[in-house]
């Protein structure tokens, strides 16, 4: 298909039905974390606001749940239909992280689900939020878990290669490998961001739309005081983790600043934009600060960064692809930054709630966390290219030996089955946000027993 | 080493699967009964007896599939490399019934009809691939040097396809005996009936599996045929006739939750028989659990926390069950 070959082809899948679900979890994440958060201030100041609320996105946050389990399924099979050559290798490490996830975590937003969902009525005002607290408690044991086991394979630790299999040597050192918590730490308050990002959207269409109202004008400042809290702090995790990509992945710095040889003692300069050039070598119309990238990189004014040319060309990535995937993610960040100090501008002067240019900024970067997520998480694993566990095992040896014509057919199988599903999906979530939250009668358990 | 790792996780991955074809067996029944129920409200009834439940149901699929490849990497590269397509596209049908839960429910009216059809027809193509998938497992893998070397569409032989069929029927079975259970008056009524047809069809069905089994490997006759085996054996089909006469008993009286349990144990003994004779191969018959084995290292530290957790799940999946205990009457409003 399109020249290209199975590897390609599992490659692309793998990419497609993958970024298709990393937004379903990230929105999850942070969606029921902000549903304890309101349940819990009902629950405090019986200010029946965060009820309406809490309900309302509860809806939302039920189809985006079904969307991910689903897609999530597909994810847990695809290691061994189509990366058998992976999971007989490193199946010993990924194997029991993925069980220790399952265990940990799907089960029990899976089984706390129903009572969050369908059981109002069944049980009373504290069960049901300790319910709600289980279901996003476990989301974010999932998100351990699973960055637990894509950091090893980024930095992988305490193992040793016997017969051409991975044997585990040191349990700590392979969860708590060098690029775990920084990767947490992003992806973690990532998945909060992009749902403040949500929120806040839905609140400025609302307001938009003249419903000006105590749920909505919640809403909004809610997710705007989160947002000017957390995108600074976004941005000291983002810088953290670079340094310690420069440490245990030089080649994947080079990468992303499109640096491909250090002349002399010559500090290295900072390329804002350009066009790097795999054949020439070079990265072409190129803008660039002098000394600047010794500067961010390393906090000095002479150190020198490592460089692509210090690598064969055949164990380096997609350069291209991963320098602009990195300016997309870095300029969605900054544009997240700006919106966070003009709310902060507006809150002061009193016109929060207003202001058409105003409100349709906060709506169009409604999705932009989510963007900054797949932008971010292509910058990582292209950059980990060509390895698939790094340094230890290449993408080309982690395959299954299909045939083109069985990839290419399964691919289009899922290009279409997920456009189409998941497309009318977010419709109904679109439409469910539409909505808006109105005021509910209260139907807990024990409330009603009381009202009798 | 002392404690057989292998072994306990064999028997841990079977009860990960057994507990899957219990709970996830009735919830994918009822998608493959919803046609057999025309009315509106008793539709809604059929969804909202398992929507609070069919997440978790479904995670112990997650979990099978897991402590497969944690435990048994190489059995787990082999089984999904061999089996990519019926695996790929009982994926697919799962994931069309899995959403259809809440699309149809939050769908403009129009578009309900086609999320009852994709419920329906997602539950029997994932049904019928997972019984596709235990046919081809029973029959085996072409193995050479630790990979798999046979053609994609090996499976594609009469004895894995009967067992799709023969699935079919079984969920439907559990899902009509769940309904007895969760359902009354008309439905429930329907459910009586239609449960004591399955059960005579589903017994054929079992007849027919266990004659061919024996025929496929020399060491599964064997198992079954050897003395002194086939006298402690034959317990295996004689529980078979007694429970199946005992469920279409009970269709044809007074009673709620007793189909429902039997079917239980008449799917149970089916389990059984598959283990005795697959066992100790988890690639009939050329691999078995201790060739496949992940190193010890990993066994051990999986281990451990599925001993502390797999309790812990247990208890609060039997609480959410008691939560939503009783039978599901006609327009609840559970949804929302």
């Amino acid at each position: 298909m399109f020249g290209l070959d199975a590897i390609d082809i599992a490659r692309i899948q793998f990419a497609f039905t993958v970024s298709f679900h990393i937004i379903f979890p990230a929105i999850t994440i942070g969606l029921s974390t902000y549903i304890v958060v309101l349940e819990g201030l009902w629950l405090k100041t019986n200010n029946k606001i965060y009820y309406n609320l809490c309900v309302f996105w509860a809806k939302i946050f039920a189809v985006n749940f079904g969307m991910g389990v689903v897609s999530g399924l597909v994810m847990a099979f695809q290691f061994g239909t189509n990366w058998s050559g992976f999971s007989a290798f490193a199946g010993s490490i990924t194997g029991p992280l993925l069980t220790y996830e399952v265990m940990t975590a799907f089960f029990l937003e899976a089984g706390f689900l129903g009572v969050m969902l369908f059981g109002w009525k069944k049980v009373g005002p504290h069960l049901h939020f300790f319910a709600t607290a289980m279901v996003s408690l476990g989301t974010n044991i999932s998100m351990f878990w699973i960055l637990s086991s894509n950091s090893w394979m980024q930095t992988p630790q305490g193992y040793e290669v016997v017969n051409n299999q991975v044997i585990p040597l040191d349990w700590f050192a392979i969860v708590f490998n060098p690029s775990f918590l920084h990767r947490l730490v992003h992806m973690g308050i990532a998945a909060f961001l992009s749902t403040a990002f949500l929120v806040a959207a839905v609140g400025a269409w609302h307001l938009l739309q003249g419903n000006k109202t105590d749920e909505n004008k919640k809403m909004f400042s809610m997710a705007l005081w989160f947002i000017i809290i957390v995108v600074p702090l976004q941005f000291l995790a983002g810088d953290s983790h670079g340094l310690n990509t420069l440490k245990y992945q030089p080649t994947k710095i080079a990468a992303m600043e499109g640096h491909w040889e250090n002349i002399g003692d010559e500090p290295t300069p900072l390329i804002l934009f350009g066009w790097p050039d795999m054949k020439a070598e070079e990265t072409k119309y190129k803008i660039e600060i002098p000394v600047l990238g010794s500067l961010i990189l390393k906090h000095s004014f002479t150190e020198q960064i490592p460089a692509l040319k210090d690598v064969p060309p055949q164990d380096r990535p997609n350069v291209p692809f991963v320098f602009w995937s990195f300016r997309i993610m870095v300029g969605i960040g900054m544009l997240m930054l700006l919106l966070g100090i003009v709310g902060l501008y507006r809150r002061y002067k009193k016109n929060l709630y207003q202001g058409r240019w105003w409100l349709r900024f906060v709506l169009l970067m409604g999705p932009s966390g989510l963007v900054a997520i797949l932008a971010g998480w292509f910058v990582t694993e292209l950059g980990r290219q060509p390895w698939v566990v790094y340094g230890v095992l290449r993408t080309k040896d982690a395959a299954s030996a299909h045939g083109d014509l069985q990839m290419s057919i399964s691919l289009l199988c899922f290009v279409v089955v997920y456009s189409f599903v998941f497309g009318i999906g977010y419709f109904y979530m679109i439409k469910q946000m539409k909505k808006g939250a109105i005021s509910q009668p209260i139907d807990y358990a024990q409330l009603t027993h009381r009202e009798e | 080493m002392a404690i057989d790792l292998s072994l306990i996780w064999a028997a841990l991955i079977l009860i990960g699967v057994a507990m899957y074809v219990f709970m996830d067996g009735f919830d994918l029944g009822i998608g493959i009964l919803f046609p057999f129920v025309k009315d509106a409200e008793e539709k809604d009834i059929l969804i909202n007896t398992v929507a609070p439940v069919w997440d978790g149901n479904e995670t112990w699929l997650v979990l099978g599939g897991a402590a497969l490849f944690g435990a048994f990497p190489l059995a787990y590269a082999v089984i999904l490399d061999a089996l990519t397509i019926p695996l790929t596209l009982m994926l697919l049908g799962l994931i069309f019934r899995g959403v259809a839960f809440e699309f149809r429910f939050k769908a403009t009216p129009s578009h309900r009809a086609f999320w009852d059809k994709a419920f329906v027809i997602g539950s029997l193509i994932a049904t019928f691939f997972q019984g596709v998938t235990i046919g081809a497992f029973i029959y085996g893998f072409e193995v050479v040097d630790r990979h798999f070397v046979g053609g994609y569409f090996d499976w594609f032989t009469f004895f894995p396809l009967f067992c799709g069929v023969g699935l079919i029927i079984a969920y439907a079975l559990l899902g009509s005996t769940w309904l007895i259970m969760k359902t009354e008056h008309h439905l429930q009524a329907k459910m009586k009936q239609i449960a004591s047809y399955l059960v005579g069809i589903f017994f054929i069905v079992l007849i027919i599996i266990s004659i061919i089994t024996p025929m496929l490997h020399k060491q599964i006759a064997e198992r079954w045929f050897n003395m002194p085996n086939i006298f402690i054996l034959s317990v295996v089909p004689l529980l078979v006739v007694l429970i199946s006469y005992g469920i279409w008993k009970a269709c044809h009286k007074e009673v709620h939750s007793s189909p429902f349990i039997l079917s239980l144990f008449l799917i149970f003994l089916g389990l059984f028989g598959f283990v005795i004779s697959v066992w100790p191969y988890v690639i009939p018959t050329s691999i078995t659990i201790w060739e496949a084995a992940a190193p010890a290292q990993s066994q051990l530290f999986a281990l451990i926390g599925t001993l502390f957790i797999l309790p812990i799940v247990l208890m609060y999946t039997a609480w959410t069950y008691y939560v939503f205990r009783g039978k599901v009457k006609a327009g609840e409003g559970y949804h929302h």
